[in-house]
């Protein structure tokens, strides 16, 4: 991936690279289609069509237009700059990472504490909250949740060990 | 057509039971609420509250529901005129006059109009559905699987020659989206297919959590890189405001009425809401004695685009009930409802379903009279929605999408999917990748293999079955100009060029 500075300030990926980058990704996908799809056969049975036949196709047709959306890429002569500065792109990964925590625990603690969790992080991480206006909303919102899904709409949420010690757990 | 009537009535009795009422304006506020933040947008909004409704009656819950997407095509409208900001992509057209309208001070004003031509449009689009959707149902009743198949297949390539992204990328975008599709059971031969002997995918991709992570998380990450931040206009509604402006209203009669027709045509082919908004905001332009001043705050140009907008996101549900193809995300998301509560959507559910089927379809004109009143009176209080800092929004965001993504089938492992299909998304839209085609292959994928497949079946395998008779072969030669319509739409406008390079020779 080359890098570009662009002229309003700051570094970054280029849109070029990453668009690249995206468009091999999904030729990628294709090719596992195909290699699934002649698995399972892609010709004909006795009662029609086996199972790979259609998704062999799709996987060829993803595999060509990627190629061809490769080529246009390279083709044009244009510069399209960047696809985003690191700064940018920090902020990104500063979604990415907490919510990618909170995927990862909410199994094992339960939705409820997450939640409090990933909102209070976010809002004094992020928001530069202090801690007096962050732990409130924090514990408001996952009790609101709480009274929303569970007990009006009877929606079951996954739950952990602060809510069985509440003896909440049903 | 009397007996037609006769069920519209009975569905109004039913949407008018306390309960449904009640539904209703709990949907259309919801549905506002979803339409004014960011990242949580009308089908990802359904999407997240469709497991509130697995423990209602079909009918209430796709009053609820239908009433949430309402609201959703509403609320945008708000933060257009009042943030610069527009909360769904089919209301940026609404910004260009609609933010000069409120820095001038006019914000009442521009709402109202915006309010009221919504509510035009959607009940112009409605109408349309009750004189014309049994007809089409009817109709299509008589399909075959290869005229089912041309009609997934007009409405795929639809796509292709209608949207603004290249036409490979809508391509990959929706060839992927059925290839996601495919994992899993394959239900013809009730074999197991691109797992690789992963445990997870046995059930496959399901669309409402890529629908969840691709609109939702992917919206939150591309808002955030923008480093929004809200500064809106004050706004201020009132009854005398609201009776001024409905008295001016009436003069661009001509101008509702194109863009009604405008937004309807582009809601039943897929194209959506977003295109006919913009479509309509230039026809306009072009058109309107005060075009020269669009821009600076002319009222017609909020008016055409909102009622385009919601003709055509009303208008996507025709072919979603008559035909079982939906046309739009939104619409999308409705039909994993019906599956969901059992109903197979199609021309079957006029015959089969009557009470539920009118049902929504008053509600429909129930609940944008509802949305109406909501919006005009509680503007203020949305808009102060919208003043809470992002850094407290999002991970609210956040919270409830992981909610929706984990009571699809409550699974844990759906919300690391929702994450996986956030960050796919916001590759995806930030390289130009239209994102509305995948998901619409995710969800239709199946059912346009399997009346391919079934086609084929009874051709022995032969393509020509396709083309075997005229209604069949009309309908996929439609579908086949709209696949190669950019090279048509260039070879037009080489020839004309090359007139016209020719004539001043003559």
């Amino acid at each position: 991936m080359s890098e570009t500075v662009h002229e309003t300030g700051g570094t970054g990926p280029s849109h070029r690279g990453v668009e690249a980058g995206v468009a091999v990704v999904i030729g990628l996908a294709g090719l596992i289609a195909v290699i699934g799809s002649l698995r399972v056969g892609i010709g004909w049975a006795d009662d029609g069509p086996m199972a790979g036949f259609f998704p062999f196709y799709i996987g060829l047709i993803i595999i060509l237009s990627s190629a061809i959306n490769l080529y246009t890429l390279f083709a044009a002569t244009n510069d399209q700059g960047l696809f985003a500065t690191w700064g940018q792109l920090g902020k990104v990964l500063s979604v990415v990472i907490p919510t990618g925590i909170y995927v990862g625990t909410l199994p094992y603690i339960g939705i409820y504490v997450a939640s409090a969790l990933l909102i209070g992080t976010f809002m004094m991480w992020l928001g530069k909250y202090r801690w007096t206006t962050a732990i409130p909303v924090a514990l408001l919102v996952p009790v609101l949740i709480f009274i929303f899904f569970e007990r009006w709409f009877l929606v079951p949420l996954p739950k952990g060990p602060l809510e069985r010690l509440l003896g909440l757990y049903a | 057509m009397f007996e037609d009537i006769g069920n519209l009535m009975h569905g109004f009795a039913v949407v008018l039971q306390p309960q449904n009422l009640l539904l209703m304006v709990v949907g259309i506020v919801l549905g506002v609420i979803v339409g004014v933040l960011p990242g949580l947008g009308g089908a990802n909004g359904v999407a997240i509250l469709l497991p509130l409704t697995f423990s209602m009656s079909p009918t209430s819950a796709i009053i609820m529901l239908s009433c949430i997407y309402w609201g959703a095509l509403f609320g945008g409208a708000i933060t257009s005129i009042l943030f610069n900001i527009p909360g769904e992509p089919w209301s940026v057209a609404t910004t260009f006059d609609g933010y000069p309208m409120a820095q001038q001070g006019r914000a009442g004003e521009a709402l109202t109009a915006a309010f009221t031509s919504s509510f035009v449009g959607a009940l112009f689009a409605v109408i349309m559905i009750t004189l014309v959707a049994p007809l089409v149902a009817s109709f299509a009743l008589r399909f075959g699987p290869a005229e089912i198949f041309s009609v997934y297949f007009l409405a795929f390539c639809s796509f292709v020659g209608l949207s603004k992204e290249p036409p490979f990328k809508t391509i990959a975008a929706m060839m992927l989206g059925f290839a996601l599709g495919a994992v899993g059971l394959d239900q013809m031969t009730g074999q197991l297919r691109l797992t690789f002997g992963f445990e997870s995918l046995l059930s496959g991709f399901d669309f409402l959590i890529a629908v969840i992570g691709l609109f939702g998380i992917g919206e939150i990450l591309l808002t955030m890189e923008e480093g929004l931040s809200f500064r809106g206009k004050a706004a201020k509604i009132n009854l005398k405001v609201v009776i001024q402006t409905w008295k001016e209203l009436p003069k661009y009669w001509m101008l509702s009425l194109r863009s009604c027709l405008i937004g309807c045509w582009m809601g039943i082919s897929p194209a959506g809401a977003t295109p006919a908004s913009f479509m309509s905001y230039g026809i306009a332009k072009r058109i309107s004695k005060r075009g020269h001043n669009f821009g600076k705050g002319e009222i017609e140009g909020v008016v055409a685009p909102e009622t385009a907008a919601h003709a055509a996101g009303t208008a996507a549900l025709l072919p979603m009930l008559a035909l079982g193809v939906p046309g739009s995300p939104t619409a999308a998301v409705l039909l994993g409802g019906l599956l969901i509560w059992g109903l197979q959507p199609g021309p079957l559910l006029f015959v089969e379903q009557t009470e539920f089927v009118w049902g929504l379809i008053a509600s429909m004109y129930m609940g944008n009279i509802v949305g109406l009143i909501v919006v005009l009176t509680c503007v203020p209080l949305f808009a102060a929605i919208l003043r809470i800092p992002f850094s407290v929004i999002a991970p609210i965001i956040l919270v409830l999408c992981a909610i929706g993504a984990y009571t699809v089938h409550n699974n844990t492992f759906d919300v690391v999917m929702m994450l996986v299909f956030g960050v796919v998304g916001y590759f995806m839209k930030k390289a130009n990748y239209p994102l509305a085609p995948m998901v619409l292959a995710i969800v239709l994928g199946d059912k346009a293999e399997e009346s391919f497949r079934q086609s084929l079946l009874g051709s022995q395998g032969s393509l020509g079955v396709f083309f075997s008779n005229a209604l069949v072969s009309t309908v996929m030669t439609l579908g086949l100009i709209a696949l190669f319509w950019p090279i048509i739409q260039e070879g037009i406008s080489r020839v004309r060029v090359a007139m016209g390079a020719a004539r001043p020779a003559q």
